[in-house]
């Protein structure tokens, strides 16, 4: 650590996030290694070091002989304000060296408010923004995550992105820049070998023209550069990759406990969610070697937490095998095992009886829409009937905490749709009269609504953003008629979803506004003390680009839309299907009750789609 | 209960006591040793450490009181598997089987280094021994209830000035760390409110070693 860092440390909160040195952490000889990379969280240490693919990828290159991927994370405003004053550049945890040494800078993004993030530590690191501006093989930028399937806002600064999971990608790109390292190839060469790698976008072999209208005209892709590209999928989970020795953060961070993955994909098809689609086709992951691992990172690690995650885990065939072996373990070795994102079916609740966490957290439903009729809109299969028995049988066992996360602005919402929620919060409390049984505490029930915002590769993927104005009247609406003490009822401002919505379907004329709001000082946009939205607003102004132009203007069916080049596994026509019977208000039944027809299951060749 | 001595260290110095809590706890479940843990809706493994520790302050004389769950292991063998199970910067130097009581702790030897950029000031080898010869020396003191005023100097047993080098002082003292207790940083507090000139660019600190109030060696 330099002398310079001892002396900002003690002036920063939370210091131990920028120091490195945790269990586990990689340390490699700097003699052996060919290629450095800086592997980049746009956001801080406690939020970077909670992302299990971070985690993956991390172990997937250090693993790798002769590579060394080092962490970096976003710094507080306080350490930003002590790099900036003392001219100390953006650092790796890992090594202590300046970011810019670096062979590779690596980003995974999920999360659209953190793009200024990007370009902020870019900027810290000394690294020039625009890849037009960093001419060598040094500093080579790419990037990945959910973000990459729409990654045009980002066209400008990132020289390429991997799309899909990565495991395997990682590996090949590293490798491919390995032996170009050695071959002294220009950018412009690796660039053009990095593109046939499957998978591989690089935005600078894509040329978009726009419509007078500002609509897109057209993409054009050049010098042989795939007219698509298809995103990387795992196929066999039970040998993918899967780091057993993880670093153990010496400091708290937002989810500090062990976290093992069940199974990848989601049957629901809930029509919001990008996530649903975009992770297609589900892949299993077998009971016992998931059991195996659990154990292994429990004993490794020294947890005593560990977190089953997936986007719908009830769904999960191998759970009751996996949980009978898991609950008995964990509670010889006093292992506090959490099952989040159940469904309200008969089996999870008789697991979340087994799990004692349930006692402390509550319930947490999210019905999504206030009415039956919205949420068949919706594809939310999940009935009054379901969250009313699941609340009088967790009332009878004691429980008096109820969380309710709904969406406003849904597509074809009424203020019908919005009273309907207060109606279920109603309901709720009629089932906690007739079946309570901690009265001294008394019922809580936590409501909280999101301004909904349509996502690429989503049967929504068209559809308008209400305005910032009608969705505060929705809000306004809903909170007159929640008059119960027992109801606590938060909504946020409009500021953040809005531009969230603007970068989730933005084209690449984005790129200037981005960079326009960082010169004026945009970063940490996820955090209440960082974000300010005039900035923002001055940029767009600069820019001359209409945010409504990405929101409420919607997007027509027939438009060429910009994340179109990128192949996600579901088909653009089943998208429009799952828009038509959105409006018919028809469900389409989850995969397991017959497949849809969505066409992931073309990216699988060796295992079947196991929905 | 068992005990043990530990050294913080290097980057380490910058985890604070809560998240030292939990490496430690985290530790023995990695080195094989079960804690016992306590009673009531939340039980935590059983660590207690003597006397919280500053961030950035390194120490050679960290006492912390465990207690294993299952049979008994030897204390050279538990020394050895938490030391593989720690994280760098935070190592067990001994185990004991029991220690003595927490109460008669009362004395910190502790080392303050004072840098200087461009170099030790006029006059500072000689005005900084004067400063804490006298009887009484009034420095603020930050609490959870505001700003109050706090006579260091019947905290200091002794303190004695050495020039490192043309940039650094080293000052060593013996000061009461227990009953009551004095931060390190209240001494280079004093420094900066009444000798201004000689207020150090930045200081070290290290806690050394700690004694009963006869100043024998306390575990």
């Amino acid at each position: 650590m330099t002398e310079l860092l001892q002396r900002i440390l003690p002036t920063v909160q939370k210091p131990a996030r920028y120091t490195g040195g945790e269990f586990n952490e990689i340390q490699k000889d700097p003699a052996s290694v060919r290629v450095r990379v800086a592997f980049c969280f746009p956001d801080t240490y406690e939020i970077g070091m909670s992302n299990v693919g971070m985690r993956i990828l991390y172990g997937v290159m250090n693993r790798m002989e002769g590579v060394w991927c080092q962490r970096v994370f976003a710094p507080w405003g306080d350490m930003e304000e002590a790099m900036r004053r003392h001219g100390l550049p953006l650092w790796a945890l890992e090594s202590q060296k300046p970011v810019k040494d670096f062979d590779m800078i690596a980003f995974t993004i999920g999360y659209e408010m953190s793009y200024s993030n990007i370009l902020n530590m870019l900027r810290l690191a000394g690294v020039p923004l625009r890849s037009a501006d960093r001419t060598g093989l040094k500093n080579i930028v790419f990037a990945g995550g959910v973000c990459a399937f729409n990654p045009e806002p980002l066209a400008d600064f990132i020289d390429f992105f991997s799309l899909g999971e990565g495991e395997d990608i990682t590996v090949e790109i590293v490798s491919l820049y390995d032996h170009a390292k050695a071959e002294s190839w220009s950018k412009e060469v690796f660039l053009r070998e990095v593109s046939k790698i499957p998978g591989v976008y690089v935005p600078s072999f894509y040329r978009h023209e726009y419509n007078a209208d500002g609509t897109l005209a057209s993409v054009t892709a050049l010098d042989g550069a795939p007219k698509m590209v298809t995103k990387r999928i795992v196929e066999d989970l039970d040998t993918a990759y899967w780091p057993s020795e993880m670093i153990v953060p010496s400091t708290e961070i937002v989810h500090d406990r062990a976290n093992r993955e069940v199974f990848r994909g989601c049957i629901r098809g809930c029509r919001f969610c990008q996530a649903g689609f975009s992770c297609r086709p589900v892949r299993k992951k077998s009971p016992q070697v998931l059991y195996r691992q659990a154990v292994e990172t429990l004993e490794n690690s020294g947890h005593n937490e560990m977190t089953l995650s997936s986007l719908s885990t009830s769904d999960y065939r191998g759970l009751k095998e996996l949980t009978d072996a898991l609950i008995p373990y964990c509670a010889e070795h006093r292992v506090n095992l959490s099952v989040p994102s159940l469904r309200a079916d008969n089996f999870s609740r008789e697991l979340m009886e087994r799990l004692q966490t349930v006692r402390k957290s509550g319930l947490t439903f999210a019905p999504e829409a206030g009415t039956q009729r919205l949420r068949d809109v919706i594809n939310k299969n999940l009935t009054e009937d379901e969250i009313l028995t699941t609340c009088a049988n967790a009332f009878s066992g004691g429980w008096s905490n109820v969380k309710l996360y709904f969406m406003l602005g849904l597509p074809t919402e009424t203020d019908e749709d919005v009273l309907g929620i207060a109606e279920l919060v109603y309901k709720v409390m009629e089932t906690w009269k007739a079946y309570g049984t901690s009265r001294k505490r008394g019922l809580r029930i936590h409501v909280a609504t999101a301004y909904f915002v349509p996502k690429p590769h989503t049967p929504f993927q068209w559809e308008k953003q209400i305005p910032p104005e009608e969705y505060l009247r929705r809000c306004r609406l809903l909170k007159s008629h929640l008059y119960s003490k027992a109801v606590e009822y938060d909504y946020h401002g409009p500021e953040l979803s809005r531009l969230e919505a603007v970068f989730a379907r933005g084209d690449r004329r984005l790129g200037r506004v981005i960079e326009e709001a960082v010169r004026l000082g945009a970063r940490l946009d996820g955090w209440d003390e960082y974000f300010d939205h005039s900035i923002w607003q001055r940029a767009f102004e600069t820019c001359g680009v209409d945010p409504d132009f990405y929101t409420v203007r919607g997007y027509g069916e027939e438009e060429i839309l910009p994340w179109d080049t990128i192949d996600v596994g579901v088909r653009k026509d089943f998208l429009r299907r799952e828009r038509r019977k959105a409006y018919e208000g028809t469900v389409t039944p989850d995969c397991r009750q017959g497949c849809a027809g969505c066409g992931a299951n073309r990216l699988l060749r060796e295992v079947d789609c196991d929905a | 209960m068992p005990r043990l001595l530990f050294e913080k260290t290097g980057s380490a110095v910058w985890i604070s006591h809560l998240d030292l809590m939990r490496l430690f706890q985290r530790a023995f479940q990695r080195a094989g040793l079960p804690l016992t843990h306590t009673q009531g809706f939340n039980p935590r493994p059983s660590v207690s450490i003597a006397l919280p520790l500053s961030v950035g302050v390194e120490s050679a004389c960290e006492l912390l009181d465990f207690a294993l769950d299952g049979e008994s292991v030897p204390c050279e063998e538990i020394r050895e598997r938490l030391n593989r199970a720690l994280t760098a910067g935070v190592r067990v130097l001994s185990v004991y089987e029991n220690g003595g009581k927490i109460r008669n702790l009362a004395l910190l030897k502790c080392k303050i280094v004072l840098e200087y950029d461009r170099g030790i000031p006029d006059g500072a080898v000689e005005k900084i021994p004067e400063l804490f010869a006298g009887d009484s020396l009034i420095v603020e003191k930050k609490g959870k209830s505001g700003i109050t005023q706090q006579d260091i100097r019947p905290m200091i047993r002794r303190i004695a000035l050495r020039e490192t080098d043309g940039q650094t002082l080293t000052l060593s003292a013996l000061i009461c760390c227990q009953n009551p207790t004095l931060n390190p940083m209240q001494i280079t507090a004093a420094i900066e409110r009444y000798l201004p000139g000689c207020a150090p660019d930045f200081a070290k600190y290290r806690r050394l070693e700690i004694y009963d109030r006869e100043e024998n060696i306390f575990r």
